[in-house]
């Protein structure tokens, strides 16, 4: 019997994991895929939001706002790159400043530091590549950009070293309500817990109707990006927004935590809680749209275009309550779910005691640190790295000189990868601009070696998502 | 202390082995050859089909039968080849600051750096096909390096897209080993691989090339399932009702290479935009004195012999560098070589002509396909010289000889641009 069982571990999962360990309690995670940080954690804006977009008043402005301010120590703590950029939304008509003006206006009511309505002359100082007929703009210094998978990957292994089991490949099928606890069957075994907190992202409204009756919709919504090559990267020093509109935050143009440009994303509603497919359509519409804001994007650069899934609902906020005894929803998490992520950590420990659990602090509490990369270590620890393993000399990602020390090291973390993205996630490894045309094989070798699988059996990503179909010199099987 | 040499190569693929071995023969003494690979050769090494080696050694070799003749010529030097070593940085004073397991971080210094780097293939990313992210979708030379040297079979039933060589090599490899081709979809109205590898590749085994036509949608949850081909029109946007169903298992992409200069740009080189390849004088010296270029770094050639015969020389010319005994000639009488009409680019980029010997070649690609047609040199509007060729294609690099007095008598730049030949 657990304590509590969380289902789902993309950050929200992970964040409630994280600060659920800190007790002492016996955890489960439950994951439907091979890895964690597989569904919107991985295809976001990866952007910590300064809270000036939510409504005053809704848990989504006080969460936002709480959870920007928890995330930069976090970060260094779990040692996940974090950035405060700051961010700028662009005016560009009177119009324009009038939302920018109730923006400014709704961010100082949720309590968001240091908002500031700029001209723009001003906005053209700060980046210099940005549309110049820009009038003014809403400068928002508390913005910042995270990797977000890592954050998702920290946190768990976090909560798995402290005790809490993670169990991969393990979809839910069915809850039943005992006295006093549940049991869950999942697609490898069955368990019991006293507690539940559905975390489960796009899949959440049927997770909940398992056990509460049904009160709300998913509606997945589909992002479409294109992701540019370094050479891009110093575009804009800032977030760069557009004013919002009812498809949401709009078309962004951002550096990443890694130096590569990110610009997107599209609003589309979808039925498929799964469809991650990018559209010409898609594409296109970003490419305009994103034109408004700067016309200096080289898209010839895009070294990949991704989408992802946003988890909205009908009502205009996150889903966090108790919806049956026992039982916590962390349901329509749409943006700014990354950045509230560490406060929605906190809101459900609360919402599980309000329920009844007791949980008593734990004196052995450790935090997870990333690896840092060989490439990022001083020239000390390069030499201490490389006296403990030749291997940080063999550089087998040429695009981000991530060595085969590094991978070996992600393969050691809490949470091993199982798949070549699974690597790349950990250790970015193919994230360059050859996407793992060069290091793919040698990955996979590595994976295969260490992991003692057969090279058949090493996926790209998800189960299922194999690379290989045999051996040659087998003839076509007929 | 750093070691000293007198030449450095970047890259032990043929054409750095070709460099290295030519700088040796031209009187550098201490020669380096650097490559991240733990064996010397480069992509030759996977392409175990024949039809290397026709130009230069006048019979019909592998690719790892090419390489290794030139490994011989080189262990033969007594040069140094440094393998499993990944080159971090190349500096303008001629440094080179490497990583390897054997010796940890390490700098050596050169009198004279050939760049070999090569080139690498252009992804997905890079041409943006819509669609899921199913695995099965492979680069050509990623799919080739599984198959011909680890031995592992990428996909049963594939379509190509791209008609580029390697994409077109493996159109035959994939059906000798068993699977079935569907298509080979090319978006250009022009294939852009080698004549030669359209008949041995793709017709002698009734693999149908759709020009025209490209891949409009990826489909597959976890691996590919299916894709969907259209016809493009001439804007190259897809046409409505043109669109078939493949049902496959994998996508290859041949669909360019782009040459891999991040060493390059990061020493402060010059990059035409046109090659993205460093620019290049008549010597494939670098806009940085000392530090040469060589083979698909510059741009991409679709024979090796091609550049073997440019690597040779970059090698001797980096020799000379070494020992003083270089002309120097920079900014003497330069001549710039301008990419006039349906020409794409030229190698070198400009020409110091007291550099040259009798001659200087120019390298070039034509943007179409020419049937009789002439390829004019013209001295500012002043024709001096024509030309004239029955074939040329974009997929097949053409060249020409300027001779020196030529070059001498010329007022300014000097253009190159093709046309079709007036009918009489």
């Amino acid at each position: 019997m657990y304590d509590v069982t969380i289902i789902g571990c993309g950050v929200t999962g992970a964040a409630a994991a994280y600060e659920l360990s800190k007790f002492r309690l016996s955890i489960a995670v439950l994951e439907k895929e091979n890895d964690v940080a597989c569904g919107t954690t991985k295809a976001n804006s990866a952007i910590a939001h300064a809270g000036y977009d939510p409504k005053p008043g809704t848990k989504m402005a006080r969460l936002n706002v709480l959870g920007s301010e928890m995330m930069e120590s976090l970060c260094r703590r779990l040692n996940v790159e974090y950035e405060r950029t700051g961010s700028l939304v662009l005016a560009f008509d009177e119009e324009d400043m009038r939302s920018l003006r109730a923006l400014c206006e709704r961010g100082r009511e949720n309590g968001v530091r240091g908002l500031e309505i700029i001209s723009g002359a001003k906005a053209l100082e700060m980046e210099p590549n940005i549309n110049p007929e820009v009038v003014g703009a809403l400068y928002a210094p508390t913005a910042a950009i995270v990797n977000p998978w890592g954050l998702c990957i920290a946190l768990a292994g976090t909560a798995v070293m402290n005790g809490a089991e993670l169990f991969l490949n393990s979809e839910v099928r069915g809850i039943e309500r005992g006295d006093g606890y549940f049991r869950i069957k999942t697609a490898s075994g069955a368990l019991e817990t006293r507690y539940i907190v559905n975390a489960s992202g796009a899949h959440s409204d049927k997770i909940s109707e398992m056990v509460a009756k049904p009160f709300f919709k998913i509606i997945p919504v589909k992002g479409e990006y294109f992701l540019l090559d370094k050479s891009q990267g110093g575009l804009v020093r800032r977030v760069i927004f557009q004013p919002p509109n009812e498809d949401g935050k709009g078309v962004l143009i951002a550096p990443t935590v890694h130096g590569n440009l990110i610009v997107g994303p599209t609003s589309e509603r979808v039925t498929d809680p799964e469809d991650c497919s990018v559209t010409a359509r898609g594409l296109e519409k970003v490419l305009n749209i994103s034109s408004r804001s700067s016309g200096k994007i080289d898209f010839r650069e895009t070294i990949r275009n991704f989408a992802g899934i946003r988890a909205s609902a009908e009502i205009d906020d996150f889903i966090l309550e108790a919806s049956a005894p026992g039982f916590i929803n962390a349901a329509a998490i749409k943006s700014p779910g990354l950045t509230a992520a560490p406060a929605i950590g906190l809101e459900i420990v609360r919402l599980l005691e309000e329920e009844g659990l007791r949980p008593e602090k734990r004196e052995d509490f450790r935090e997870y640190r990333s690896g840092t990369l060989f490439k990022d270590m001083t020239p000390g620890d390069r030499s201490e790295a490389l006296k403990r393993d030749k291997r940080f000399g063999r550089v087998v990602c040429r695009c981000e000189t991530i060595t085969e020390g590094d991978i070996l090291d992600a393969l050691k973390g809490p949470i091993p990868p199982v798949s070549i993205d699974g690597v790349k996630r950990r250790c970015r490894a193919g994230s360059g601009r050859c996407q793992g045309g060069f290091c793919g094989p040698r990955v996979h070798e590595i994976l295969s070696r260490e992991r003692g699988i057969r090279m058949e059996e090493v996926c790209q990503d998800k189960a299922g998502s194999f690379l290989l179909t045999g051996r040659t010199k087998e003839g076509c099987g007929l | 202390m750093t070691q000293r040499y007198d030449v450095a190569v970047v890259g032990a693929g043929p054409a750095g082995l070709a460099a290295a071995c030519s700088a040796y023969e031209n009187g550098a003494e201490k020669v380096i050859v650097i490559d991240r690979d733990r064996e010397a050769g480069g992509i030759l090494n996977q392409c175990i089909h024949s039809g290397f080696g026709l130009h230069y050694f006048k019979e019909e070799l592998t690719g790892p039968e090419y390489a290794g003749r030139f490994e011989e010529m080189l262990r033969k030097t007594g040069s140094r080849l440094m393998l499993d070593t990944m080159v971090l940085k190349v500096t303008q004073n001629r440094e080179i600051h490497m990583m390897s397991p054997k010796e940890g971080y390490s700098v050596i210094s050169a009198g004279a750096v050939v760049l070999a780097m090569g080139c690498r293939e252009r992804t997905r990313g890079a041409v943006g096909i819509p669609g899921a992210r199913p695995a099965g979708v492979f680069t050509a030379g990623a799919a080739q390096r599984y198959v011909n040297i680890e031995g592992y079979m990428v996909g049963r039933r594939v379509v190509i897209l791209g008609s580029g060589d390697i994409g077109l090599i493996m159109a035959r490899r994939m059906t000798l080993e068993g699977a079935k081709v569907l298509a080979c979809v090319e978006i250009m109205p022009h294939s852009n691989g080698l004549a030669r590898n359209i008949v041995q590749c793709l017709e002698d085994y009734g693999i149908p090339l759709y020009l025209s036509h490209t891949v409009t949608e990826i489909r597959g949850k976890n691996r590919v399932e299916a894709v969907k081909v259209q016809r493009v029109d001439e804007s190259l946007k897809p046409v409505p009702g043109t669109e078939m169903i493949f049902d496959c298992d994998t996508v290859l992409l041949s669909v360019g290479l782009i040459p891999e200069n991040e060493l390059t740009r990061d020493a402060g080189i010059k990059i035409d935009p046109r090659t993205k390849g460093p620019y290049v004088y008549e010597n494939m010296e670098t806009t940085v004195p000392g530090v040469f270029a060589c083979g698909n770094v510059v741009h991409v050639h679709d024979l090796v012999d091609f550049v073997t015969a440019e690597s040779k020389k970059a090698g001797e010319a980096a020799a000379k560098y070494a020992n003083n005994s270089a002309l120097n000639a920079f900014n003497s009488d330069l001549k710039a070589i301008i990419n006039g009409e349906n020409v794409a680019y030229t190698v070198p980029q400009s020409i110091r002509t007291e550099n040259t010997d009798k001659f200087a070649e120019v390298f070039f690609r034509v943007k179409r396909v020419f049937g009789d047609s002439v390829i004019e040199l013209k001295d500012g509007e002043k024709p001096l010289k024509a030309y004239k060729r029955q074939h040329m294609a974009p997929g097949e690099m053409e060249h020409i000889i300027i001779p020196k007095d030529m070059l001498l008598s010329a007022a300014g730049s000097l253009t190159i641009s093709v046309k079709e030949e007036e009918k009489q």
